[in-house]
């Protein structure tokens, strides 16, 4: 944005980065500067996180070096990152979730009386004062488990502020946001950039870095493919850079030919883990042929619900039909072999076998059945031709189908739940999250593949923190809060404005 | 309900199990001042060792590492305490042995499972197997300690009659176990050390971005925590029987675990829990004295045993470790 005469606030110049054989990053260089609202822009694996992890000192780099303020600097660990004034929000939020707010904002900087003993009430006074200051008002004594996750990245924040940032990292922060609280988050970081802090921005989603950035970097397989700001290009523009071929951002479908209802659910109650109501009196009704979407809030009872549905969770009342057939009582297998599929929101908890091979997570719903055992013997080489089908059809990238599942990319993990669950002939299918942390090639493939669910007859509920994509897949979206649907109607009723206001506080007009 | 009725109905199983064993405890002693005297004694020296092991225990814990080694680690503290105070014939020599001992285990447990990333429970296994060969094998017979760690008399609330007694008449290994519940409880919930520790054994990376070295935390609290268990040791030798058997810890290093567990690895839950399990071997000892059950003593002695398996199986039920315990950390 200034003249580039200016020192930046930190730079790279010529970083490589190998583990092992990989490269994630090569020769790259990258510069902020101070005041500056930069957006690194690329797919999951393109080596940004790498390229943060190497600025603040958690990955050592191979080649080049990194400056801040002009001045050559060597760095360890975070802690001289730290020194060096440079504050990271993590992706997964770094916070002790049984500690306080103030313990975990002054972690390994606590203000002490004397000799090692703490001063909490100092502690709390301070964060209480720089929470004032910035707009992000918290309880300082507040246990962060309890907090709701936009405001425990508030506290991630703070605890960057609180060391005096002068460049602050931010690893995909929108990702688990409302959109009310992600453009109060954008708001922050320009007020935040005004105050002069250089402010590194990783996202694959677009919109933010049009509305927020002063200036774009690309990244692609572990190199900068780009820098650019973002008046003088557009979303397609910037995704192409991104994916290096030209990408379809929103999927184009026909019009939904409902049918009768597939899944009906009467009044169903739920408990979370913690024994709280989380499902309270939810009643919905996916029919064949269409994408019923149910936006909301994490934490509204949307992951209580999809376990109730495939039988993870206990049920307290209500009922759960797939067409006439009752699914409250019935383990997870009846209810699979009903024919629901199940694309869970934890893939790696619930969806898959990570030290187990490609092959045998390809078959994990079916391993027990002809053709894949006979007599309770596994029938190695039926296993493996369905598995290599399988991973041809869904362009599932992986060294072989032997391979170990966890080597896989996050994309490929889901394209293996995708490819599995997808060719059980199921009549519901029910996706939770289904492109959470993966890249936009394979989103785009997961949105198409729902599409053509759809199409072939199936009744699909996907639940889905990100608005954009209930909105542009959903024929139906049901808007959930507080454990019940507030609001259920087609899905050109609503503006993107009326579901995140029924998302934040349950009606209309708030 | 007032609040105090509405807090003694919530405690009422507390307070119920508290006036039991109060009024049994009495049964047992007949009633009078110098039994009821001599099993709390029992009671506060058979749970010394077992608060001992559970600090230690817990400051492992604490920061994410799980120490079944601590049997191991009182085994060889209470041979090599016993050794060098039978040679130097000074029981402090010893004692200082047996702490830089349990020492120099707690690194080695460190080094197995922190800087080698191997499996906490196999590391553990490793300190009890080697320390159960090593004291058997160098043992011998013929070495005399010039006797116990003395008995202190503190002033005049040793004369208090009953608790007193118990508590202000002790040896010093006694009296420093007791000095260390508040002194960790203050240290694991008032000082930057205290953070620091329960934030690398909830949330290691979470520790490691804010500067705080993970490594250094587990290798710090597994030697502090070593010294604690060599404490244990030196009280078992030079203490409490004043010679080395073998195995004389006797799975005491175990129960220990269980203590730490029940007291919600906590130092002031886990003494309580320590005193609960030192009752109960403190009454089998009354039961004899009495006569009961003497046909079947092998009943009396299961009562630790059953006791240990209610208390985790049932009560504890709740209690919630150290989320990062048993897994190794690596940065990368």
């Amino acid at each position: 944005m200034n003249e580039n005469q200016t020192t930046p606030a930190i730079e790279a110049i010529g970083v490589t980065k190998r583990f092992g054989p990989i490269v994630a990053n090569e020769n790259i260089d990258f510069r902020v500067e101070k005041g500056q609202v930069h957006a690194l822009l690329g797919e999951n694996g393109a080596g940004k996180s790498t390229l943060v992890n190497v600025l603040f000192g958690l990955y050592h780099a191979d080649e080049g070096e990194i400056r801040i303020a002009g001045e050559k600097v060597e760095m360890n660990s975070p802690h001289d990152a730290i020194d060096r004034h440079i504050g990271m929000v993590h992706q997964h939020f770094q916070l002790v979730p049984v500690l306080s707010v103030t313990e975990n904002i002054v972690l390994g900087h606590e203000p002490t009386k004397k000799r090692g003993i703490l001063d909490l009430e100092k502690a709390y006074d301070e964060v209480e004062a720089l929470g004032k200051r910035y707009g992000l008002e918290v309880d300082p004594r507040a246990i962060v488990e309890d907090l709701p996750i936009g405001t425990q990245q508030r506290v991630e924040i703070l605890r960057s502020l609180y060391r005096k940032a002068d460049v602050l990292i931010l690893d995909e922060p929108t990702a688990v946001l409302t959109p009310q609280e992600t453009d109060h988050l954008l708001e922050v970081l320009r007020d935040l950039a005004a105050e002069g802090v250089a402010i590194i921005f990783i996202t694959h989603k677009l919109r933010e870095v049009m509305a927020v950035a002063d200036h774009v970097t690309v990244m692609r397989r572990g190199k900068v493919v780009g820098a650019i700001d973002p008046s003088e290009t557009d979303q397609a523009g910037l995704a192409e850079m991104m994916v290096g071929r030209s990408v379809i951002l929103r999927i184009a479908k026909g019009e939904a030919k409902a049918g009768a209802p597939v899944l009906t659910i009467d009044s169903l109650k739920a408990l979370d883990d913690r024994a709280q109501t989380a499902v309270d009196g939810l009643s919905l009704a996916v029919h064949a042929g269409e994408i019923f979407g149910i936006a909301g809030v994490e934490g509204n009872g949307q992951r209580e619900l999809v376990e109730a549905i495939t039988g993870l969770r206990q049920t307290i009342s209500g009922s759960i039909m797939l067409e006439d057939t009752e699914l409250t009582g019935c383990s997870p297998r009846e209810i699979s072999e009903q024919g629901v599929a199940h694309v869970p929101e934890d893939r790696e908890k619930h969806g898959l076998v990570g030290p187990h091979s490609v092959a045998d997570n390809l078959v994990l719903n079916r391993y027990f059945k002809a053709p894949f055992a006979r007599r309770a013997i596994r029938q190695t080489g039926a296993i493996k031709d369905e598995a290599q089908k399988l991973v041809d059809e869904y362009d599932v990238r992986t060294a072989s189908i032997n391979s170990p599942l966890r080597t896989l990319s996050g994309g490929n993990k889901q394209k293996v739940i995708a490819a599995r669950e997808f060719s059980q002939n199921a009549k519901f299918l029910v996706a939770a999250q289904p492109t959470r942390g993966i890249d936009v090639g394979s989103i785009e493939f997961v949105h198409q593949q729902l599409v053509d669910q759809r199409d072939d007859g199936i009744a699909v509920l996907l639940v889905s923190a990100e608005l954009d994509e209930i909105m542009s897949l959903s024929d139906r979206i049901g808007v959930i809060y507080q454990g019940r649907l507030v609001a259920i109607g087609n899905a050109e009723d609503f503006t993107r404005n009326q579901i995140g206001q029924l998302m934040a506080s349950g009606s209309a007009n708030a | 309900m007032s609040a105090l009725t509405s807090l003694l109905y919530q405690r009422r199983w507390w307070i119920f199990t508290v006036v039991a064993i109060i009024g049994f405890t009495l049964f047992t002693g007949e009633f009078k001042e110098a039994q009821t005297t001599a099993i709390l004694a029992s009671t506060l020296r058979q749970s010394t060792p077992l608060l001992l092991g559970a600090l230690c225990g817990m400051l492992g814990e604490r920061s994410g590492v799980i120490n079944i080694g601590i049997e191991g680690q009182m085994l060889m503290s209470a041979f090599t305490g016993f050794m060098v105070a039978a040679e130097t014939q000074s029981l402090l020599l010893g004692v200082l042995a047996g702490i830089a001992t349990g020492m120099l285990m707690g690194a080695s447990l460190a080094g197995l499972s922190v800087s080698l990333q191997g499996d906490q429970i196999i590391a553990g296994t490793v300190l009890n197997i080697a320390a159960l060969g090593v004291t058997s094998f160098f043992f011998q017979q013929g070495y005399t300690l010039p006797g116990k760690t003395p008995m202190v008399d503190l002033w005049f609330l040793s004369d208090i009659p009953v608790l007193g007694r118990v508590f202000f008449s002790n040896r010093p290994i006694t009296y420093l176990s007791l000095l260390l519940v508040p002194t960790v409880w203050y240290a694991l919930f008032r000082t930057t050390w205290g953070l620091r520790t329960r934030a690398v054994g909830e949330h290691p990376s979470a520790a490691e971005t804010v500067g705080i070295s993970v490594a250094k935390m587990r290798y710090l609290n597994l030697i502090l925590a070593g010294a604690i268990a060599g404490l244990a040791g030196a009280y078992l030798s030079l203490e409490a029987v004043g010679s080395f058997e073998r195995n004389m810890t006797n799975g005491k290093g175990f129960v220990a675990l269980a203590v730490m567990i029940f007291g919600r690895w906590n130092p002031v839950g886990a003494w309580g829990a320590a005193l609960l399990f030192g009752y109960t071997n403190a009454i089998q000892t009354q039961f004899q004295f009495r006569g009961w059950f003497t046909d079947h003593p092998q009943f009396v002695g299961m009562i630790p045993f059953v006791v240990t398996i209610i208390v985790l199986a049932g009560v504890v039920g709740r209690a919630r470790p150290p989320a990062a315990i048993g897994q190794p950390y690596s940065r990368e």
